[in-house]
């Protein structure tokens, strides 16, 4: 693999293509065409930078979106901990989000020093060039294919309160998002053509120290039935990244987020557990996960909000994911029939 | 609203000017000393500690000291202004204030676990004023909070200001959640 990423180097060299120009400590290209996504000027993407797809995306408004990743050539990911792998300096991801057509591409970047750099890219009209958005983000662009027919481009402090609060700031590319163990039930999920997931990242060496297990046996969600290992991938997927027991939300003591590595203590942490949120007209003792009482449940609640006081996620969407809200209050309602109860 | 906020920013912007970058650690009884320092200084009493009327006019309940809005004090609905230049109302406390915002609760900063400060970390805290998001994370915070100033106060501020609030007194009182504007409570429950 690692020959693999060399030779890449070495076509694309011999090809006269230009290598990604090192980004500064300071700040970010002002195009995203110098990011190193694309061959040359334009927008074909560059043939060592990998798309993938997780197995539960992100809901963002039923943006479609497509997701890549690079790594320096002649570096792996340390992967001896699978729930939090180690991205070697220089690594870079991208996420473009589309409605209709491309609006936005984020940029995610690993320095020298072992920080990662957040931003956004906006696109034309034209769909020809993207330019670094402002650190403050950019609200209601005209997007009329979008809900509401605006579209909202995060600021660094919304990438970083989403990205730091997981132990790792890439999102999305795990061991669990990754497995070829795919959830047939997750809302959203994407068939990319040519995605890496993890028994091609093995295979192409791009990943060290991984747990000969994990390829034997993929990870999965522990799950009564199929329903559940749905909506608690959901949960992890669009939840897991801030409400973690080791992020510096832990002292909510309310775990969404599963772990390959160990048992995940997320029905513990919601089931019955009382609410520190309680919305306006619940009663005090409200608690997280009801089990068979949906009204109860402060978590379909939150889900099914989208005033800015309640909504969960608490940004980066404006508008309800139904598909996945029906998926969770099914499982709720039917909750008292699981075993796992 | 921008004009309550920009009143906000230039009354504190003094308060922000208190960080000084580059200073080394300090021990920790002069980091605490510095905490109590900017809060006294920086108005957060103005808000969380709750006013009671005495004899001499309102005057703050230091038994309830930077323990945010009384629970106790359940608010009936804000009233309604009219249109023009007057747009906030504010509880006798000065712990809820109403707005174009909705209504917002000053929240407890003493070290009560259950409804204080008590689980933050120093993380949880900077990065809360930092990112103007309720745990760092979550929902905005709300005026009449001064997030645009303090969130120029330098990394060893925010640390002396938590370190200081650690301290204090618990007081167990659980805050209210912020209401939405009466405008936007009814149609927001489905998205948009």
């Amino acid at each position: 693999m690692i020959r693999g990423g060399r030779n890449w180097f070495l076509k694309l060299a011999l090809a006269g293509v230009c290598l990604p120009a090192v980004v500064r400590a300071d700040e970010l290209p002002r195009r995203l065409a110098d990011t190193g996504l694309y061959v040359g000027g334009g927008t074909q993407v560059r043939p060592d930078v990998l798309p993938f797809s997780p197995q539960y995306p992100l809901w963002s408004d039923g943006a479609a979106k497509r997701r890549w990743i690079w790594l320096p050539p002649g570096t792996r990911i340390d992967a001896s901990q699978p729930d939090a792998w180690d991205f070697p300096r220089g690594t870079r991801l991208w996420k473009e989000f589309a409605h209709g057509r491309a609006l936005e591409t984020r940029f995610i970047e690993r320095a020298d020093d072992g920080s990662w750099r957040f931003g956004s890219y906006v696109w034309n009209a034209e769909g020809t060039d993207a330019l670094l958005a402002p650190a403050t983000g950019l609200r209601d662009l005209p997007a009329p294919n979008a809900p509401g027919a605006h579209y909202t481009i995060p600021s660094v402090d919304d990438c970083r309160a989403c990205h730091e609060g997981a132990p790792v700031p890439v999102l999305g590319f795990s061991a669990l998002q990754l497995s070829p163990d795919r959830d047939p039930l997750a809302p959203h999920a994407e068939k990319v053509a040519g995605a890496v997931d993890l028994r091609v990242l093995a295979a192409r060496g791009l990943l060290r120290n991984l747990s000969p297990e994990l390829l034997a046996h993929p990870p999965r969600i522990a799950a009564a039935d199929p329903a559940e290992r749905a909506a608690l991938g959901y949960l992890h997927g669009n939840c897991g990244n801030c409400h973690n027991d080791e992020g510096p939300l832990a002292v909510l003591d309310l775990t969404l987020a599963q772990r390959v590595a160990r048992p995940s203590p997320v029905l513990s942490s919601i089931v019955g557990v009382q609410s520190q949120f309680v919305p306006p007209g619940a009663p005090r003792d409200a608690v997280r996960l009801a089990p068979g009482h949906l009204a109860s449940s402060v978590i379909a609640a939150r889900m099914s909000s989208r005033d800015p006081l309640q909504q969960m996620p608490p940004l980066g969407t404006s508008a309800v994911d139904t598909e996945a809200l029906a998926l969770v209050s099914r499982w709720i309602e039917s909750f008292p029939n699981h075993s796992s109860n | 609203m921008q004009s309550l906020k920009m009143l906000v920013r230039i009354a504190l912007v003094v308060a922000a000017s208190f960080a000084r970058a580059g200073d080394p650690a300090p021990a920790a009884g002069d980091e605490i000393a510095r905490g109590k320092y900017l809060v006294t200084t920086s108005g957060c009493h103005d808000c969380h500690t709750p006013l009671k009327m005495t004899p001499q006019g309102p005057a703050p309940d230091m038994e309830r000291m930077l323990s945010g809005h009384p629970e106790q004090l359940e608010m009936p609905p804000a009233p309604q202004l009219p249109a023009g230049p007057w747009i906030v109302s504010v509880a006798g406390t000065n712990t809820a204030w109403s707005g174009p915002w909705g209504v917002s609760f000053t929240a407890n900063l003493t070290p009560d676990k259950e409804t204080g400060l008590g689980k933050w970390t120093v993380r949880t805290f900077t990065d809360t004023i930092r990112t103007g998001r309720h745990l760092g994370r979550g929902r905005e915070i709300l005026p009449p909070m001064p997030i645009p100033a303090y969130k120029n106060f330098n990394d060893q501020d925010l640390a002396a200001i938590f370190a200081y609030l650690q301290t204090i007194p618990a007081v167990k009182n659980k805050v209210p959640a912020p209401r939405a504007p009466i405008a936007a409570t009814a149609g927001n429950t489905q998205g948009h």
